[in-house]
Order: C-alpha cells, then structure tokens, then sequence
C-alpha cells in the first residue's frame, strides 16, 4: 500500500432522486486516495451501487458534483485509466471468456496481448475458450474482473464482486483485491460484508439510506475495544472495579466484567482484583468489531449484513 | 468509432442468430423467387404459361426477383436484426459494460449503426448473388443464353435493397433503444410491418381521405414502390406497390432511416443506463 494525498475520487453533495419520493443518494461527500484500498460500506439497497454507477458515468447526478482522476465521470479519458466492475458480471452468452474480453480491448482500445494476462491474473486462462453461458458464478465473477484489469487501470471499482462466491472463491477474490491493492493501484471497494472491508480495505466510508454517515480508517471506526474479566466472585470483582473505574466504565454480564479502558491497563486491573481476593481465571483485551461499530451506525439488528 | 465499429462487427459475426436470420432470409428469397416457380414450370399445363414462369427466373429480372420479398419478409428479419442487436445489450445488461470501458456512447451508438449497415449489406448481397448462381444455373439447365442486367441496374437494385432493408433495420434498433429490451420492440415491429400497415392501406385509406394521404408516407408502403419502381411485379407481391414513384419513395425511406437514428441516438445519449 502506498497512499500519498493525491484524490482520485472525489464527490460533493452528489445526490440522485428517482421521481420526487425516492432519493437513492443523498449529498454524499466522499475521498478516495491514491494508492489506498476504500471500502464503501452499506446494508443493501443503500446506495452504493447507484454511487459507483454515477462515478463511472452511467448515470446523470441528479445534484452535485464528481471528479474521477480529476475528470468528469464517463469521460473517455478518465475511463481508460479505470477498471469497474458494476454490480453482477454482464458478458455476451454466446461468446467465450476470451472473446467477451476481445469486444471489451476493441472498446477500450487496448492491444490483444492484455487479454491474457488479465486472463492469467484471474486464474481463468484454462476456461477462456469455453462460452460465457457454460461458467459457474464464480468463474463469470473471475471474468469480470479480468475485464476490469484489461486496461491495467489505475483505479478499480468493484462493486460487490464477492457476491455469490462459495467459501473457496470468496477467499480466492479476496486475496486477488488485497494483491491488486497492495501496490499503487487504488481500488474502490463497495461491500455489505463487514468481514470483507474489515480484512482488505484501508479506510471506509459508511453509506446508510443515501448518506456518508462516517468515513476513516477501519481502526479509527472500530475505537479501539475493551477488557473482558472472568472472575470469582464476580459481584466482589465489579465492586473492586467500580472502585477503581467508575461504575460507567464497568458492564455486567452473566459471566464476566466489561471493562471500558485501554489495553495498558490490564496489568494494574489484574492486580488490584488479586489484592482484592478476587480469583482471576481470563482477563484479555477484545477489539471491537466493525459489524458492532457498523450495527451502530446504521442502527440495524445484526442479520442484515454478513460479518 | 473505428474501435467501436470493430467490436460490433466481432459481436455479430460470432452471434448463431445473426446468421439465422442471414439463412431465413436467403432461404426465402430462393424459395419463393426460384424452387417454387421452377417447380410450376415443371408442371405447367401449357407451353406458354410455362415460358412466362422460367421468364421471370432468368437473369434479366435478377433486380426485381432478389428485392421483391424486402418490403414485408425480408423486412421483418432485418427489423428483427436490429431490434436482436440493440436489445440483447439492454437484456444482458452488457451495455454497463461496454459503456464503462472507455468510449463514448455515441461512439457505441455509431459504431452498432455502421455494424448493422454492415451486415444489411452482406444480406443484401447474399441474396442477389444467390439469385444470380440460380438464374444461370436454370439457363444453364434450359441451355439458354444469359442476359446480364447492367452493372448500373444491379448496383442501383443492390443500394435500393440495403436501403429497404436498413430502413427496417433502424426501425427494429430504435424501438429496442425506446423499450430498453428485446421482445416488445420485435413485437411491436412485425405487427406494424404484417398487420398495421395492410390495415391502413387496405380498410382505412379506402373510407378516408387523410388516410388515403398518409398511406403515400408509411415506410411499408414507400419501400413497395422502390420495388415496383425497378420492376417488381406490383401484382401478386405482398408489399409491392405503385403507390408513390421510386425517387419519392428512396427519398422517404432515407427521411424515415435519418429520424430513426436521430431517436435511437438521442436516447442513449440521454438516459441513464441501469
């Protein structure tokens, strides 16, 4: 990874309205730098798919302003430095992998010679002979991707290109974003999957019924975590610590203490609970997760979105 | 538009309906234009009637026999053609694709017109040097001697027929641009071509008088004279007509293949693309 300040995408109060009820997109303000992996983060229907759609020109903002590597959206040569992938894979069925990939060089431009090392890149090379209709979905993801690196482009936009993957192929597409990412290509990452964003991206911005509701790096969002003491007797442990911290700092639970302080305090706490007869039998420090940080956010249940 | 063009014609060529449509219609014209007359002429029950049939299979009316199916049957395979080419993109969604690669839309746009322009020709010739290989394949069988029609006649039968044809053609396209899809615009297509033309021409303009005029400006119509006009036998031929003259008519198939691609561009030049 190799971020420097340089915007490559840039949005402000962009909004798009379908009639005068339905706002997809609300005056979203949104940066993304070069070199980073950024992941936009949404329950479905958020939407994130009607953003990436307006930075890569298929559809008009209805207000505000875009820049894609410091052009318009769709322009032509704005585009040719980007590799999207916009919702499900869409090919010509009756062609192979390999000639779906030959209509898309014509479109774009570029030479034959690129078809197969995107071909190669994604592991399709074995099958690009075969017709688009004969793929599983995972292949037909895998092709969509070769698509989006034909042009060796300096920014990816994927919009949720781990959709219906199994376990392997879910890994598999992961690891290839996290490899396109790691050097100085820029890669727009949309995802409902908090695991996902969690492992690959740098920084997040957060997209709920239209808006950015928070935008920083997956450490910042997440804010640190918490101690979690199993003792006995567990009433004298919270007494203890109520003493030491507060009681706003200290959560019960069926079995154990949550404590609300920083890693560094364990050793002290640990201590103190001793000196106090208090059995310790597990103290350890638990970073909060982005689906609780995310759940929060969006104020949501917890099935929506994978983790 | 050359890169856009080359990508459209790399689609079509690999496309099996393509080449369908390509076989349907060449199969048609040598059936109704030459098997089925020679056929007749085989059991002609008199001398003279059969001289009048093996008459209208020589090379002499290779003009009129190639283009005379263009009106209606031929038509409706190239509005088919069209309608398949720009409503496939909408139905598979691939029109994301393409549009987010690099080129401009009406680059797409102009490189799928020049594509089915393309391959309009290609149909257009096909039938004509089918027709033409049968022609002197039954002089050959008759042992007659061949009567070439001149290279001027043929070129301006070849430019009529693309131009009936492509008329259709952009027809079929833009319907597919106006419904975003593939089934409405064909249905819609070979209604207006089979159905809605013959209703107007046959039951309305013979109780109305606006009806009467707007006949002389239906592309069905215009596109059966420019076939009486270099021969086609107005009776017997469905579509074939004498309504308007030939100048008239190639004249209003342009106006109607202009106006089509004007919408069609305007269209997706103008809507989001979802």
């Amino acid at each position: 990874m190799a971020v420097n300040e340089e915007v490559l995408v840039e949005t402000k109060g962009l909004s798009k309205s379908y009639g005068s009820d339905v706002v997809a997109v609300d005056k979203l303000d949104l940066t993304v730098r070069r070199g980073e992996v950024y992941g936009f983060l949404g329950p479905n229907g958020a939407g994130k798919t009607t953003t990436l759609r307006m930075l890569v020109g298929l559809i008009r903002p209805t207000s505000g302003t875009a820049s894609v590597l410091g052009l318009p959206p769709g322009h032509p040569d704005g585009l040719v430095r980007v590799g999207a992938l916009i919702e499900s894979p869409a090919f010509y069925p009756h062609l192979s992998g390999q000639d779906n990939l030959r209509v898309l060089a014509r479109y774009a431009g570029v030479t034959k010679t690129s078809i197969e090392g995107a071909l190669e890149t994604v592991d399709l090379a074995g099958r690009a002979r075969d017709k688009f209709s004969t793929y599983s979905l995972g292949m037909k993801q895998r092709l969509g991707m070769a698509a989006a690196l034909l042009k060796d482009p300096e920014l990816l936009i994927l919009d949720e290109p781990t959709n219906g993957l199994d376990p392997a192929g879910l890994a598999d597409m992961r690891e290839l974003i996290r490899t396109l990412g790691s050097g100085e290509r820029t890669v727009l990452l949309s995802s409902h999957q908090l695991g996902e964003v969690e492992q690959i991206c740098d920084r997040v911005g957060v997209i709920s019924a239209g808006r950015l509701i928070a935008e920083d790096t997956v450490e910042e969002l997440r804010g640190g975590g918490y101690l979690l003491v199993t003792a006995s007797p567990l009433h004298l442990a919270q007494q203890r610590a109520d003493q030491l911290l507060g009681p706003e700092w200290v959560t019960a639970t069926d079995l154990a203490l949550r404590l609300d302080v920083d890693a560094e305090s364990a050793g002290r706490i640990n201590r103190e609970l001793v000196n106090a007869g208090v059995e310790v039998t597990e103290l350890r420090w638990v970073e909060r997760t982005l689906e609780e940080v995310f759940l929060q956010m969006t104020n949501q249940k917890g099935d929506d979105g994978d983790s | 538009m050359i890169p856009s063009f080359s990508a459209e014609v790399l689609k079509l060529y690999k496309r099996p309906a393509a080449w369908v449509l390509l076989g349907v219609a060449l199969a048609l014209s040598l059936v109704f234009n030459y098997l089925v007359p020679y056929a007749g002429y085989l059991n002609a029950e008199n001398e003279r009637a059969a001289e009048q049939i093996l008459a209208g299979m020589r090379m002499a009316n290779l003009i009129p026999n190639s283009i005379a199916g263009f009106p209606v049957f031929a038509g409706a395979l190239a509005l088919i053609l069209g309608a398949m080419t720009v409503g496939s993109e909408y139905g598979w969604e691939t029109f994301k694709t393409v549009l987010i690669q690099r080129p401009r839309r009406l680059s797409v746009f102009a490189g799928q017109v020049l594509a089915l322009a393309a391959a309009v020709l290609t149909i257009v010739l096909v039938i004509f040097a089918a027709g033409a290989l049968t022609s002197y394949a039954i002089a050959v069988i008759q042992s007659e001697a061949i009567q070439w029609p001149s290279l001027v006649d043929v070129a301006r039968g070849i430019a009529s027929g693309w131009l009936i044809l492509m008329m259709w053609c952009l027809f079929g396209a833009m319907l597919a641009f106006v419904f975003r899809g593939l089934a409405l615009p064909i249905g819609l297509g070979v209604v207006w071509i089979l159905g809605i033309e013959t209703l107007i021409v046959t039951v309305a303009a013979n109780l109305l008088d606006s009806a009467k005029t707007l006949e002389k400006g239906l592309p069905g119509v215009n596109a059966g004279s420019l076939v009486a006009a270099l021969g086609g036998a107005v009776d017997g031929t469905p579509g074939v007509n004498n309504t308007v003259g030939g100048t008239q008519a190639a004249l209003v198939l342009a106006a109607y293949a202009l106006v089509f691609i004007v919408v069609g561009g305007l269209v997706l030049q103008r809507r989001d693309v979802v």
